[in-house]
């Protein structure tokens, strides 16, 4: 038995290539549905995205086998294989296990961190487990690569950190003031930059957004795509007292609003906060204003700091990460060894004397006044018992193992003699 | 036996504080989750605790400086637990729990024996004037920590030094909305506080007010208190200055909760 993983990624493969294995929810499903036709591929899973494919099978025994995958997959890319060869990557054993791990878990991202890759391979895992095409391993696999998945990201700060200026914006939008449903946004400057930015705003469900541009057929433009109100250029200061952030990239060479403006408009909103977003090189905000009780500047370059502190931050945690998968991994392996008849056995034994030696302690503690050979004929008695008792479970195991049935046989008997303590209390954390 | 249910709660109480800053360091979600169950575990026993001491001594014990700050832990600890349920912020136990904490210490620290009230001083007003004053203060000690919290916060995001405290810490607008909470809650509570205690004055002493220093100083106190109140409804003060309001006003609260019964003398003094 031997776990696979073949797949070719954006550190691989070029675009051109990875576009032709972008494969369709239908596309999956036929692949799927061919490699199980391969003699000797007992479990497959296919994770498919525009920067990735990963095909990860159980097989028995490797060699050709690998080589019908990649014939398969030459096929399904409309390529010679020659040609194909280069971009693949091929993992076995552990090694596929981690890999898989770290894709799961976003540590190979393009963007590192980035978090739809783990519902990606949720849906994977779903249309696998509809074609039949997952059994024992690569359902223990699976979950366990969610485990680590959500554990990457709850216990280490990868996914956590806004890597684009945008979303840093709205990052430091929410810290100052809260939920954003109820705020208005104005963005002055009707450019391709504070339009990326205000969508991001859109997206978290703002209030209201309100364009104001010199030209203003274009902030009417503007506003109407992004379904908010234009107002003249003019007007800015007259609107500004209803605004919550202020997103500002023109390209005025002179400030557009300046410190002297806000203690009216601040009167008259109470001293509610305002955030001011400035996008623009030259600024259009004044930075004094961020002086001000209740009102935070950031320009450009805070925006950019920001950004940078958080990707260096992701890249430290991408140790602590590592960390975790190489527990996934090593708790996986030891499942993997565990389903061998032999361990099992073992384990059954000594757990089956453990339970002996400690009642049999017990009883004889009762029994003060025994005998030497009272207490010799208890043990015995014991002894005896336990192994009449495990006699037909591990003949039963071994006859199955030489059968080719071993794994399923040691995994029910793992759990119904509760081999594996911990692989219960993983199981009640992650459901 | 109040007394080891009192060390108890102050055991429990540690620990859950020591969870509770450790989920701040490492924003694991089971150090938090294990810092309010010890917490909340102090609560109980602390409550059993108070609840014996009437039983022993035969009246609201309430009536030193141990009993009154072991009360004004106790509800700061409750108070904690309705605004966690009200809010759910994580960080809030790394904050108030200390608070709890030290108060503990302190309680710890005087005389814990039971002596009996001097009779001019024993009515049913007694628990009133008490119970409301120190409701009161662990909704201003709430307050303080609400407002610790927005100032380290309020630093980090003005400074456009984005450092340790801005992930773990809620938005601004939430904070200083809490606040406000804290002094509309706790400020009816001080205000009665200060009316049933001159009552009580009037019952035991004869006069409504004479001028005793706590009675001076919680004056001063609920003043400054009704000033942030005012300037938050009327003038718009938010923010930075109602914070750093909330954290003086919280000073001013302990001088006259402590320091005026061990720096100045007066007829007030638990005994």
């Amino acid at each position: 038995m031997e776990i696979i993983l073949i797949g070719l990624s954006h550190k691989t493969a070029p675009v051109e290539i990875r576009e032709k294995f972008c494969l369709t929810k239908e596309g999956v499903g036929e692949f799927l549905g061919r490699m199980s036709g391969i003699p000797g591929v007992q479990e497959e899973i296919v994770l498919s995205t525009c920067n990735r494919l990963e095909i990860l099978v159980v097989l028995d025994g490797k060699d050709n086998r690998i080589s019908a995958v990649k014939t398969l997959l030459a096929e399904t890319g409309q390529m010679k294989p020659e040609e194909l060869a280069s971009c693949l990557y091929v993992h076995e054993g552990e090694a596929a296990v981690r890999h898989f791990f770290r894709v799961a878990s976003s540590l190979d991202s393009m963007v590192l961190g980035e978090p739809q890759i783990l519902g990606q391979v949720k849906d994977a895992y779903g249309q696998a487990v509809g074609c039949k095409g997952t059994g024992l391993i690569l359902n223990k696999l699976l979950h366990r690569a969610f485990f680590v998945a959500k554990r990457v990201r709850t216990e280490t700060k990868i996914a956590s950190q806004a890597v684009s200026v945008s979303f840093a914006a709205v990052e430091l939008a929410k810290k100052i003031l809260g939920e954003l449903e109820d705020k208005r946004v104005l963005v002055i400057g009707a450019g391709e930059m504070s339009e990326l930015a205000a969508r991001h705003f859109l997206s978290q469900g703002v209030k209201e957004i309100f364009v104001a541009n010199r030209t203003f057929s274009r902030a009417l433009e503007l506003a109407e795509e992004l379904k908010g109100k234009a107002i003249p250029f003019g007007e800015i200061a007259r609107h500004l007292h209803q605004m919550d952030i202020v997103l500002s990239s023109t390209g005025s060479s002179q400030y557009v609003v300046r410190r002297e403006e806000l203690a009216a408009v601040l009167k008259a909103r109470k001293h509610r906060p305002m955030f001011f977003i400035d996008i623009a090189v030259p600024r259009d905000i004044d930075p004094r204003i961020n002086e001000i009780d209740n009102v935070y500047v950031y320009d450009i370059d805070d925006l950019e700091g920001i950004v940078e502190a958080n990707k260096e931050e992701r890249k430290k945690e991408v140790v602590r990460a590592e960390g975790i998968i190489a527990e996934g991994v090593e708790s996986f392996r030891q499942w993997l060894r565990g389903l061998e008849a032999v361990p099992t056995i073992l384990a059954l034994r000594g757990q089956a004397e453990e339970i002996c030696r400690r009642e049999v302690a017990k009883t004889l503690a009762l029994l003060k006044d025994s005998s030497e050979e009272q207490r010799r004929l208890l043990d015995a008695l014991a002894n005896s018992i336990v192994n009449k008792i495990l006699h037909h479970p591990i003949s039963t195991l071994k006859r199955q193992e030489e059968r080719g049935h071993g794994k399923a046989y040691t995994e029910v008997m793992r759990k119904m003699f509760h081999l594996d303590p911990e692989e219960e209390e993983e199981r009640a954390g992650h459901e | 036996m109040n007394i080891a249910f009192f060390q108890g709660a102050f055991f429990l109480y540690f620990i859950g504080a020591g969870f509770c800053l450790a989920h701040l360091v490492t924003l694991r979600a089971m150090l938090a989750r294990l810092g309010r169950g010890f917490l909340a575990g102090g609560l109980g026993v602390h409550t059993l605790a108070i609840l014996l001491r009437v039983f022993e001594s035969g009246r609201t014990p309430l009536a030193n400086l141990h009993e009154a700050l072991s009360f004004f832990a106790w509800a700061t600890v409750a108070v904690y637990f309705l605004l966690y349920f009200k809010y759910r912020l994580e960080a809030l136990g790394a904050f108030v729990s200390p608070v709890a904490v030290v108060m503990m210490v302190l309680a710890a620290l005087f005389p814990k024996e039971i002596v009996p009230v001097e009779p001019v001083l024993n009515s049913f007003w007694l628990p009133i004037h008490v119970i409301l004053a120190i409701i009161g203060n662990a909704l201003f000690a709430l307050g303080f920590a609400v407002a610790l919290m927005y100032l380290l916060q309020e630093r980090q995001i003005k400074s456009k030094r984005i450092g340790v405290f801005y992930r773990r810490l809620p938005a601004l607008k939430i904070l200083d909305d809490l606040n406000y909470r804290c002094l509309t809650w706790g400020f009816p509570f001080l205000t009665l506080g200060i009316i049933t205690g001159s009552i009580w004055a009037q019952s035991a002493w004869g006069t409504y007010w004479s001028w005793d220093p706590k009675q001076t100083w919680s004056l001063i106190t609920w003043f400054l208190y009704a000033a942030l109140l005012h300037g938050r409804l009327t003038v718009g003060w938010r923010g930075r200055k109602a914070a750093i309001f909330a954290v003086a006003g919280f000073g001013f609260l302990v001088f006259t909760f402590l320091g005026v019964n061990l720096l100045l003398s007066g007829m007030h003094g638990f005994k």
